[in-house]
């Protein structure tokens, strides 16, 4: 499933939110404790919005300014934004345990400053991960790609998936 | 070229004579701290990986201390999960509910030392820079994998030096010193950065103000904060009869940015809702309202603060209609401060002492009604961050909570100390 992900353009309609989305914003810190995974598409950013979660549809883009991700390192934080199907997330800066959290999970995170400023609320968008270019259909915008060893685990769907295959071709060996 | 903190011991731990920042290195960690319920996660991610034992179960330490007790049956269960998984594993540092917040205990208990590289399972983590360690907070996922592979890259990040001097006026503490630089470089100001501690005013900021400082580098987005180890931290971890090697920047090092604060300039602060580098002196904000002071947290609910609360209080009441929190950090804490009377003393002046853990701080005990207001000495003050987003939380250091709990409004602590 990631794989195919990969192996085509994203695409989807944006979601645009402001700067400084902290994870208690994103996934207040009350339903931490919450062990259900099936539970925390249900409390998606709504920090933000009690309204939020119904708004969120399969393939959308999140579109966030300055800081996306800013506090805990709750894992729900990035769980409960791709189980609710969001397929990447644009920012113009990242907080550093968010992202490095997404990458983890499998989310694909996209830092690009100059997106927030050039693409509006429900725009459709296609985003090249590799080539690093943001398109909607009169405008677009390049972005510096991730790292391969990033990319490497975002295509294997997450550091489970990538730590288990290497942890076999190691015992292989 | 000299380097850094940060350029020397991630140069150590991947092997290296230099790195450069932007460098990424490959890194295996002194120790992983991992807590709470939500171990369910990691616990999850590692029974995936097709391996049946930890990678060394020595250096990997579990905590329970955000669900302290846990008031349902889904947390109870979790806790369970995580106790059959320390037994089976062979983890002897597994510490139950009730012993305390994990970053206290890790210092407490002798389990972090200068030069080591440490990664935790929460994003105060970066408390360890206190005694002079690289810690640095990591997602659940990637503590799962950790557990099997001791493994992982890090980026060398880019250092910003913190130049302290002076001295703390009464009623002054580290608290009013982090909370000032907050507000100075704003949430994202050290942005995976190291924060690097030094000048002549260090030497006198004892740990439990250097473990505070440290603390809340995560919310100006720092990757680790370090106060190299120096005498200070020598006589602190002299408990423990342990070797270690220190780590201290070079004179020389390359910093990309240098912050200065002169601490006899410095005066009480407050971080206004609900933005924690929305800071402002006490002055402009004595005389508002009350409901609830929270004092407690991994960043102050150290014995220090308890004793700085319960000088404050003696001869007065907590005010009417305030409810006033006290969580000791860990057991320890909790019985030192026993042992000093200061757990008596302020529940004659109506305190409510609740377990050690984390509590209040992110919404799992003493939530707030709608409308209410609190004044806090934890770290966050989003919006919700205590289970009510009609809330507001104003956080503050142990003397400036005490002032206020006992006025039932935000007070300055000044007109209470010598």
């Amino acid at each position: 499933m990631e794989k195919q992900l990969f192996s085509r353009l994203l695409e989807g309609s944006v979601i645009k939110l402001g700067d400084d989305i902290d994870t208690d914003l994103i996934y207040p810190g009350r339903y931490v404790p919450v062990v259900d995974p099936v539970e925390w598409p249900k409390h998606a950013l709504e920090g933000i919005d009690p309204y939020f979660p119904s708004r969120l549809r399969p393939g959308d883009i999140l579109l966030a300014g300055r800081d996306f991700g800013c506090g805990s390192s709750r894992s729900q934080a990035v769980s409960c934004l791709k189980l609710a199907g969001i397929g990447v997330i644009v920012a113009a800066s990242f907080g550093r345990i968010f992202f490095r959290n997404a990458v983890n999970q499998g989310l694909p995170v996209v830092e690009c400053p100059e997106a927030h400023a050039l693409f509006s609320d429900g725009d459709r968008l296609t985003i090249d991960l590799k080539a690093g270019r943001i398109e909607c259909t009169d405008r677009f915008v390049y972005f510096r790609p991730l790292p391969s060893f990033l990319m490497e685990i975002l295509s294997a769907g997450g550091l489970v998936p990538y730590t288990r295959n290497r942890l076999q071709e190691k015992k292989e060996k | 070229m000299g380097m850094t903190f940060a350029e020397k011991i991630l140069a150590v731990k991947s092997g290296r004579t230099t790195v450069l920042p932007g460098d990424i290195v490959r890194v295996s960690p002194d120790r992983l701290m991992s807590v709470s319920a939500s171990n369910a996660i990691p616990i999850g991610c590692f029974r995936q990986l097709g391996v049946d034992r930890v990678w060394d179960p020595d250096r990997i330490v579990l905590i329970l201390d955000h669900e302290t007790p846990p008031h349902d049956s889904a947390h109870a269960d979790a806790h369970a999960l995580v106790r059959q998984f320390a037994a089976e594993q062979g983890i002897s540092r597994f510490f139950d509910v009730g012993e305390g917040i994990c970053h206290q205990l890790m210092i407490e208990k002798g389990l972090v030392f200068p030069g080591e590289l440490i990664f935790g399972k929460d994003s105060h983590t970066i408390t360890y820079g206190a005694v002079g360690a690289f810690a640095a907070a990591i997602d659940a996922t990637e503590m799962g994998c950790l557990w099997a592979t001791g493994e992982t890259w890090l980026k060398v990040p880019d250092s910003i030096k913190v130049w302290i001097s002076g001295a703390f006026r009464p009623g002054v503490s580290g608290k009013d010193l982090v909370l000032n630089l907050i507000g100075r470089l704003r949430s994202d100001g050290a942005s995976y950065m190291s924060v690097e501690y030094l000048g002549p005013a260090v030497i006198n900021l004892p740990m439990a103000d250097r473990m505070t400082v440290a603390n809340m580098a995560i919310e100006m987005g720092a990757k680790n904060a370090v106060f190299p180890a120096d005498k200070v931290t020598d006589a602190y971890l002299a408990q423990f009869d342990r070797h270690y090697m220190a780590v201290r920047p070079d004179p020389d090092a390359r910093y990309v940015g240098e912050e200065t604060i002169n601490l006899a300039e410095l005066s009480p602060q407050v971080a206004c809702p609900h933005r924690v580098d929305n800071v402002l002196p006490v002055s402009e904000l004595v005389g508002l309202p009350i409901h609830q002071v929270f004092l407690g947290s991994c960043t102050n609910g150290r014995l220090e603060d308890l004793e700085i609360a319960a000088r404050i209080l003696e001869g007065h009441k907590v005010a009417p209609g305030v409810r006033f929190l006290v969580g000791p950090a860990s057991r320890k804490v909790f019985l030192d401060a026993m042992a000093a009377d200061h757990i008596q003393s302020l529940t004659r002046a109506g305190a409510i002492i609740l377990p050690p853990g984390c509590g209040p701080c992110f919404g799992y005990t003493g939530n707030l009604a709608s409308g209410e207001r609190c004044v806090s000495t934890s770290n966050r003050n989003f919006k919700g961050r205590m289970g009510n987003p009609d809330a507001e939380i104003y956080l503050a250091s142990p003397a400036t909570a005490a002032a206020s709990a006992i006025e039932g409004k935000i007070a300055d602590p000044r007109s209470y100390t010598p």
